[in-house]
């Protein structure tokens, strides 16, 4: 947890940040590496966990922290939507961002220790899975088999694809890779990221799932997952709520009865399973 | 109807005081420092605001509520201070304002300098509420839980809160919308004043019991040189807040678990064809704690500030996120609010989002009353198990 040393900063003030470096992913989406302005320092974070970032003047939102560059450098990935996503876009190396946070729950990858580790991200649901995928692959040992299944749009939206070859090129790394809707030169696969569940090998009873997408893609992920014989339990779902404040003030993460920003975003599936299934929630 | 008994102590902790000492009361309160407010009557309603002295208070009025309706009445014979049940506004407007100025931003050479001008003004907020009623306390109790009682603390409700000293009143006649004493929060006040007064005789005869809360409370109190109660006083002011429980609405005691599996009910559309989403029930609600905030920058675009606001669950952009709103439906956000209120609170702040003020009831234009719903949730629920 990253304390102000001020003596009594409100929970709503950001500190500034500088960018050290942006680099263009995809067409819409880009990366940014942040460092705190005034005194470069550690920025601990657990794998799963968010930050608001702060656009100067235009607003805040809600984006989870996508790796950690060392030296207490922040990594963030962010697809371009509207208005606050846009003005991220536009900054350059030397612009200022503010940055409250780290916020919300984490991916159990202690938990998950001794255990198969299966993460299906689709879209930019790969980015808050990374530091996860980071942390099995610095400590492998640990881990039973790993599996890697990504799906995007196109293969013009496939995210972090030198990361991805890198990872398949691993021996002790099994990565699927597929997209909805194929072009020329795309020798891959073509579908929805359930359909790689089936041809991955795991022990569906001794495995830890890792899920962040769309809803829909994530509750056909836990149909597929469970059929296979993995429990809810462990079943881990990221989940996305409109955030005004990521400090359980402001309301608007609510979900059932929990808060998105405090109680997640990362969910034991067994916990939210009701509330996933109804509508307007 | 439950209070806490006060420990006991070998000072006397009630005392008796003439009504026109009241003026004293808040005079102590101005002159110590405080920005002293109270009830007062204002287009027709008794609504929270400054008060200079007695004068200002509403003396003689009494008020009528039904769902949907709010009319005052002024009484000639006996007049008294606090004979109304609470109005539109809520002490909530000064503890956590409407619209709030949170911080100020200027760029710097080394990134951009934020001063938080809203812990400056709260800071110089120091504040007396007269005529806080035992539901608002269980209220502002709540809302401390909300924004103070977490991992993060919103700095600027937690210094406003310090500093607000609490003259409660005691209930001695309510409206027909509360259910404070279905919901253990009145009419008798509890805990969380500095000093809490029971209105109690008329006329010649009219005088208040002031009981001590807190040290703070005590201090004031010597200085106005109130006499030690009479058991008889006391046992009159008992009397008048145990009449007040009576008649009035009453919430269901299953009603939290109940809603809690009543995600799916066909009643939620019901309502929702009625509600109008005005949002009403929400801005006045003493415990809805729902915002937003907004950032904006100077012209040059050299400054920056953010506000927070009161937001809504009833409006649609609420529960936005790209693709749309979560809860597009209207049956939807009837849902989320009902059930957070009466039951998701208890899971979330371990205590009710209600707190049986009526005020939803009052003041929803439409006369949706929120204990009569409850009622049909719980009646299916029976019959569920029956059947
Ligand atoms: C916990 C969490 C982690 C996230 N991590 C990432 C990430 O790593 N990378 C990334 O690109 N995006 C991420 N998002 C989504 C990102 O927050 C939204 O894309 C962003 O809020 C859109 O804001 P905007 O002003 O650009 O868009 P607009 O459409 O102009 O948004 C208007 C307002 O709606 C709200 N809003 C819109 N879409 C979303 C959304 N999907 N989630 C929450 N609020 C929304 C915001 O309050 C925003 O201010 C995350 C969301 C959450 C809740
Ligand atoms: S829900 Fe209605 S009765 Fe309950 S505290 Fe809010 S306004 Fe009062
Ligand atoms: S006050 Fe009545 S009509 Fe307005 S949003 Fe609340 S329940 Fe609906
Ligand atoms: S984002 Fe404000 S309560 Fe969760």
């Amino acid at each position: 947890m990253v304390k102000s040393t001020k003596p009594v900063p409100d929970s709503m003030t950001p500190a500034p940040f500088r960018v050290t470096a942006r680099r263009q992913d995809l067409a819409d989406t880009f990366t940014i590496e942040l460092e705190a302005a005034d005194s470069p320092r550690g920025f601990a974070f657990r794998p799963g966990q968010f930050n608001m970032l702060y656009h100067f003047g235009v607003g805040e939102v809600p984006i989870s922290i996508s790796g950690d560059a060392g030296a207490g450098k922040l990594i963030h990935t962010i697809r371009d939507v509207g208005a606050v996503t846009h003005g991220l876009s536009t900054l350059k190396k030397g612009d200022m961002v503010g940055v409250r946070g780290p916020f919300g729950s984490a991916w159990p990858v202690d938990a998950a220790e001794g255990s198969d580790v299966v993460i299906v991200a689709g879209g930019i649901g790969l980015a808050p899975l990374r530091p996860a995928i980071q942390h099995v692959l610095d400590n492998r040992d640990r881990y039973g088999r790993f599996v890697i299944l990504y799906g995007a749009r196109s293969p013009k939206d496939v995210l972090y694809l030198p990361e991805l070859q890198s990872w398949r090129g691993r021996l002790d790394t099994y990565v699927d890779v597929t997209v909805d809707h194929a072009e020329s030169g795309w020798a891959g696969n073509v579908g929805v990221v359930t359909k790689l569940i089936e041809r991955a090998n795991f022990d569906a009873t001794h495995a830890v799932a890792m899920l962040c997408g769309p809803e829909i893609m994530m509750r056909f992920t836990v149909a597929e997952l469970t059929a296979r014989g993995m429990d809810r339990g462990d079943i881990h779902v990221s989940m996305e709520r409109n955030m005004k404040c990521a400090v359980g003030h402001c309301g608007h993460c609510q979900f059932g009865p929990k808060f998105v920003c405090k109680d997640g975003p990362v969910f034991p599936y067994g916990e939210i399973e009701a509330l996933l299934k109804a509508r307007g929630v | 109807m439950t209070n806490p008994a006060k420990p006991k102590s070998s000072k006397p902790d009630a005392f008796v005081m003439d009504a026109n000492r009241l003026d004293a009361l808040i005079g102590a309160l101005a002159s110590s420092g405080h920005a002293v407010m109270g009830p007062r009557v204002a287009d027709g309603a008794v609504i929270l605001g400054p008060v200079a002295g007695a004068a200002d208070l509403p003396l003689g009025v009494t008020d009528r509520q039904e769902p949907g309706r709010y009319r005052l009445k002024t009484v000639k014979k006996d007049p008294a201070y606090f004979d109304f049940a609470v109005g539109p506004h809520t002490w909530k407007k000064f503890l956590f304002p409407p619209r709030e100025k949170l911080w100020s931003a200027e760029r710097a050479a080394k990134g951009f300098a934020v001063r938080e001008d809203g812990i400056d003004a709260a800071r110089r907020d120091k504040l007396a509420f007269v005529g806080v009623r035992a539901c608002e306390l269980a209220a502002i109790a709540a809302q401390d839980r909300v924004l103070t009682g977490g991992e993060y603390r919103s700095e600027t409700y937690a210094l406003r809160r310090e500093q607000t000293f609490i003259v409660a009143v005691n209930c001695r006649t309510s409206a027909a919308t509360c259910f404070c004493a279905s919901m253990n929060t009145g009419p008798g006040v509890g805990a969380g004043h500095d000093l809490a007064l029971t209105e109690l005789g008329g006329g010649k005869d009219h005088r208040f019991l002031v009981e001590v809360g807190s040290t703070r409370g005590e201090k004031v109190l010597m200085a106005l040189n109130a006499k030690p109660a009479k058991p008889k006083d006391v046992a009159a002011a008992r009397a008048a807040v145990a009449q007040a429980a009576k008649g009035q609405r009453k919430m269901p005691k299953s009603a939290p678990t109940v809603l809690a599996g009543a995600t799916d009910s066909p009643r939620w559309a019901d309502i929702a064809q009625r509600c109008l989403n005005c949002a009403s029930c929400t801005q006045v609600c003493p415990t809805c704690f729902c915002n937003t905030v907004t950032d904006t920058t100077t012209l040059d675009g050299s400054g920056a500030e953010r506000w927070r606001h009161w937001d809504s669950c009833f409006t649609l952009d609420f529960s936005y996120i790209h693709g749309g709103a979560i809860r597009g439906d209207g049956a939807h956000r009837y849902r989320q609010w009902m059930t957070h209120k009466l039951s998701h609170w208890f899971e979330q702040f371990g205590t009710s989002g209600c707190v049986g003020c009526g005020r939803c009831i009052t003041w929803c234009p439409v006369g949706i009353d929120i204990t009569l719903e409850a009622r049909g949730f719980v009646k299916d629920a029976k019959g569920k198990r029956k059947g």
